[in-house]
């Protein structure tokens, strides 16, 4: 069953046509890789999903109910986190609490005033939270501020923080762009555990390394159109996709 | 004590600073602020800027209009006075409805903008406010004389209790206690206590978490499912109340409410006091609003036969020199010993005196380890004070 399906959609910047009639549909369950050289409309796309852009025409469809016209915090509700190109967090407060506020999030809907309870008070948020940082690898820093960890360790937190709302989809842009290979195959490995739990993940990704090593279907997008959508194993065979995005060399 | 308090260290915390307000009289009698008139406005401008605080401090949305909520709060206590009742708490509680509509209203309009440009609107609207008090609404604040009591006033309730205040001119009382010298400021005290409790809780609460949240990185925020807009107006409405309830005592010692008590130099005073103790800290705006309160009453007094006095020791052209240096500082050159400080802090203490004495704890703390046990020791990581100590 497909859990996000997107239909004809269409976006145009002035007179640059970013999407042209893109069709997608992501099975529950599944890694779906989106990658196209630099240009063809995948970060577009994915801010099509999340309510940051509104298609000029096209359907986008969650579980069956539309994301058209709804604000960001609104999509979230419904289940869909996103990880960004550089990591969007918390910086001045520490790990803990960067987590706490999403699950503070999850439980209480987009808006509470809930100004009379001590956070400290909250022991089962409180649990979940210190639970995802350790899925991560950050349960030891539970206490240091956002701002001092590493790149690496900023995209971890963020992974987090989305992965203790129990995400229905996770989509995540470059999840390991800027890093060391080391870093690479943390995440990675990383990402596998989160797909095994059987989070729904929307990847867009440079790195082939990545993408092999995690997709289970992969789309190539190329100046807005969807050229080619399959197995990784014959995407990386296929001609039309060689020529689009290597000019035409071997993978 | 940092974010992570524990409910022990924020009962210890309340209680060091119920101890604190309720012997203030005593506490600050030596520096020479031991008189009720001067530790009303103390406690008053205390609550005005820990409402402040709650906005800015903790979302950074920075209001230059809030001056307006406290003049409002005033006109609605005098007015409560001269319709309903002498009672403050009728008053108080009028004003602090009336506050928190009235910010509902600039708040919902000056939110839809950040940064600067939310600064400026509020401070538009607050002017705006100011300059209707003082000419279209004369016939509700009285413009320029400002709204006072008079012996021909209705108060339908005192009368309708039978109370007469005959020939005077009535003051606020509890039933019975007037409400000016200490009974008046251990009237305000009472309420600044409460008001600090309510301030601690927001701070400790999940709600309170989310307008760190706003300060920090609105994008996630929307990203993580949170609306954003509800709760900076949840802030600013808070903060409204919060300085209508200090506009409301203000009227209550003092039943008397005039337009220049909403004027921007009044909002730019609690932005100030605000940030000299230290922005999103519990304690430091109420230290601030002492601070400023201290020099604006005890500073201004100074003149050049005291001063004399104080460089009494030194030779007679050595002492003039003095005096005449010093004197550029006190008496109505009290803003530029306070220009001057404020200055001090923002370059070496960004985040307040709460900064400041932080530092100092930490250093006694690093010391008594040193000595503890001896060199070898690394010392402790510097730590970076959280906003809410």
């Amino acid at each position: 069953m497909s859990i996000l399906s997107v239909e004809n959609v269409n976006k145009n910047f002035g007179g640059l046509r970013a999407l042209n009639n893109v069709n997608l549909e992501v099975e529950a369950g599944t890694v779906h890789a989106i990658i196209g050289p630099n240009g063809a409309g995948k970060s577009t796309l994915l801010n099509c999903f999340v309510g940051r852009l509104e298609p000029d025409t096209g359907t986008v469809l969650f579980n069956g109910q539309s994301l058209l016209g709804l604000k960001p915090h609104q999509i979230n509700q419904t289940g869909v986190s996103r990880v960004f190109q550089t990591p969007e967090i918390f910086d001045d407060m520490t790990l803990l609490e960067n987590v706490t506020i999403p699950a503070l999030a999850k439980r209480d809907g987009s808006f509470r005033l809930n100004a009379w309870r001590a956070v400290r008070d909250e022991s089962k948020i409180h649990e979940a939270a210190h639970e995802c940082l350790a899925d991560v690898g950050l349960g030891e820093k539970s206490q240091e501020l956002a701002r001092q960890l590493s790149r690496g360790d900023k995209r971890r937190l963020e992974l987090a923080m989305c992965l203790v709302q129990d995400p229905k989809l996770l989509l995540l842009d470059e999840p390991t762009a800027g890093m060391s290979r080391a870093d690479t195959n943390n995440t990675i490995d990383l990402m596998r555990r989160i797909a095994d739990q059987g989070v729904t993940m929307v990847v867009i990704e440079h790195d082939m390394h990545v993408v092999f090593s995690l997709a289970d279907k992969i789309s190539v997008l190329a100046q807005g159109t969807v050229i080619a959508e399959d197995i990784p194993d014959r995407i990386k065979g296929d001609a039309r996709v060689q020529e689009a995005y290597l000019g035409g060399a071997h993978l | 004590m940092g974010r992570n308090t524990t409910l022990k260290q924020d009962y210890l915390l309340l209680m060091g600073f119920t101890a604190a307000v309720l012997a203030a009289p005593f506490i600050l009698t030596p520096i020479g602020a031991g008189y009720p008139d001067l530790l009303q406005k103390f406690a008053i401008f205390g609550i005005f800027a820990l409402g402040f605080n709650i906005l800015f401090g903790l979302t950074g949305y920075l209001s230059f209009g809030h001056a307006a909520f406290l003049g409002v709060g005033s006109y609605a206590a005098v007015w409560t006075f001269k319709l309903l009742s002498m009672n403050p708490i009728l008053a108080l509680i009028v004003a602090t409805v009336i506050g928190g509509l009235f910010s509902v209203i600039i708040g919902f309009v000056s939110l839809r903008r950040s940064g600067i440009y939310f600064s400026i609107l509020t401070l538009a609207l607050a002017q705006m406010s100011y300059n209707m008090a003082y000419s279209v609404l004369t016939p509700i604040t009285n413009g320029e004389t400002g709204l006072q009591l008079t012996q021909s006033d209705p108060r339908i309730l005192d009368v309708a209790l039978g109370r007469d205040y005959g020939a005077v001119l009535p003051s606020s009382d509890l039933f019975g206690i007037y409400m000016n010298g200490y009974p008046g400021y251990y009237f305000c005290a009472v309420i600044f206590i409460v008001c600090f409790f309510l301030s601690m809780r927001i701070f400790r609460s999940p709600f309170g978490m989310m307008l760190r949240a706003v300060k920090s990185n609105q994008n996630r925020m929307s990203y993580t499912g949170l609306n954003v807009r509800p709760y900076t107006l949840a802030a600013f409405v808070i903060s409204g109340m919060f300085a209508g309830l200090a506009g409301g005592l203000l009227a209550v010692t003092d039943p008397l409410a005039g337009a220049e008590r909403m004027q921007w130099t009044a909002s730019g005073e609690v932005v100030l006091m605000t940030i000299l103790g230290g922005a999103g800290t519990l304690l430091g705006p109420v230290i601030g609003a002492g601070v400023i309160k201290y020099f604006e009453n005890i500073f201004s007094a100074f003149n050049e036969s005291v001063l004399m006095q104080v460089f009494d020791f030194l030779p007679s052209s050595l002492q003039h020199a003095m005096v005449s240096v010093s004197s550029l500082f006190v008496g109505e050159g009290w803003h530029l010993t306070l220009g001057a400080l404020f200055m001090i802090i923002v370059i070496f203490l960004p985040g307040g005196l709460m900064e400041g004495f932080n530092r100092l704890r930490s250093l006694a703390l690093r010391i008594r380890r040193r000595q503890v046990d001896e060199p070898m020791t690394p010392d402790p990581v510097e730590r970076v004070p959280g906003p809410a100590e």
